[in-house]
């Protein structure tokens, strides 16, 4: 869009203080109005990280697609992982709207400069894995995601309700999944334990380091790009996955976990904060064949993307010529 | 290795049902008008979210400045006089 500049020209104090005013006034921000830098490179940040994850999101569920157990597995897995590509379209647009091209956000990603969530370095071993993800993976994106739709920066938001709208199909899937693998043979349910006793610390981990260890989140939350605390969306996604693997009749791996009255809400246990650090750090399971993967996918398409702008740039100048033969 | 120059940004606009004009719903790269209805309607309509779109090239919109907004929109607050409640008539005469 077009750059303009504004005839009388307040002062930076000025307008940051006028911008904190409508931040608190639960105004939402636009890509045109004035921000402080600090806050654009924080969202673009944060919103190109999530726009990775979503992307890169999809190669672990991919693998399975040919392998589901029937028809109608099939075509839910793969209408899942069509969204995760969407999603991640819409929040590169919402991140592009603060001026950075999305080639150079991918470049980051390619050449390690930028991360992705953290969960999907994980390995995705049998069915029953497909079925925890959309059960925890999507549930805890969710309770993350809800939060974000009252970000202050209007596109995010924007694309955070949207995306949140079809998220609840993601979450459901994989829980009709785990029912069918839980309430199944023993060798079923024992796969379905198994998966759960190996997603559940990782999705614990999603919602990021404890709230003692964050520097950064004051100034989000000041600025209203988070809403919720790590540890409180943690504590919500644990209050709402226990009963859920109650009914399944799986037991969640963590002898602390039990209710407490006067919390009204679980006490789990500690969460393994150093395989969190070492993960996100490359070393986890999976993390080099994930970005192999999306790394020649992306350029096994340049030539298609080449030919495509060929193909356009053909047909603008054949229709030009004849235009001009016309005249 | 380097992801290249994208396609120009188009934005997406939508009618989702007969009878509503089209809404902004977002934005997409393609290399042409043809290329940007084809993702349009991957991208934004996979529930049948529209019935018809329009794609725009981002550059060929022209916005207002968000600097402007008070002085274009402002004296409108002004012209109470442009709103039925304004008007002063009998409760007993009908139809006004
Ligand atoms: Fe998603
Ligand atoms: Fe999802």
């Amino acid at each position: 869009m077009v750059e303009s500049q504004s005839p009388g020209q307040a002062s930076e104090t000025e307008e940051a203080a006028r911008f904190q005013a409508r931040v608190d006034q639960e105004i939402k921000i636009e890509p045109r109005d004035w921000m402080p830098e600090g806050y654009r490179k924080t969202l673009v940040r944060q919103i190109s990280q999530h726009a990775h994850s979503e992307i890169v999101g999809m190669l672990p569920e991919g693998c399975w697609v040919t392998r589901a157990p029937s028809l109608r597995r099939k075509v839910q897995l793969l209408a899942k992982i069509q969204d995760e590509a969407g999603h991640g379209l819409y929040l590169y647009s919402a991140a592009e709207t603060l001026g950075t091209p999305r080639s150079e956000m991918i470049d980051a990603l390619h050449s390690d400069r930028a991360k992705y969530s953290n969960i999907f370095n994980y390995p995705v071993l049998s069915w029953a894995d497909i079925g925890t993800i959309g059960w925890l993976v999507d549930g805890a994106a969710i309770i993350n995601q809800i939060a974000l739709c009252r970000c202050s920066y209007g596109p995010y938001a924007r694309a955070m309700e949207r995306i949140c709208r079809e998220e609840s199909f993601h979450q459901r899937q994989g829980y009709e999944i785990m029912m069918s693998m839980a309430f199944g043979t023993s060798e079923q349910k024992r796969m379905a334990q198994s998966a759960l006793d190996r997603w559940w610390g990782p999705s614990l981990m999603m919602f990021g380091p404890s709230d003692r260890d964050t520097a950064q989140s004051s100034q989000s939350m000041a600025w209203k790009i988070k809403r919720v605390s790590n540890d409180d969306l943690r504590q919500q996604f644990v209050d709402m996955a226990v009963p859920q693997a109650e009914y399944l009749g799986l037991k969640i791996p963590d002898p602390d976990l039990k209710w407490n009255e006067e919390r009204g809400h679980y006490d789990f246990g500690e969460i393994d904060w150093a395989e969190l650090k070492r993960v996100v750090s490359g070393d986890g399971p999976c993390n080099k064949e994930r970005m192999a993967a999306r790394i020649k996918a992306h350029e096994d398409g340049a030539w298609v993307r080449e030919a495509a702008v060929a193909y356009a740039e053909k047909k603008r100048q054949r229709e030009s010529a004849a235009r001009i033969a016309a005249e | 290795m380097t992801a290249g120059n994208d396609w120009p940004l188009w934005e997406v606009f939508i009618r989702a049902r007969e009878g509503l004009s089209h809404k902004h719903v977002g934005s997409l790269h393609a290399c042409d008008a043809e290329m940007a209805l084809q993702h349009a309607r991957d991208v934004y309509t996979r529930r049948r979210e529209g019935e018809s779109i329009w794609v725009v090239q981002s550059t060929d919109i022209i916005a207002s400045a968000p600097a402007d907004k008070e002085s274009l929109f402002d004296p409108a607050d002004a012209k109470i006089y442009r709103h039925p409640t304004f008007y002063e008539v009998p409760d007993e005469v009908e139809c006004l």
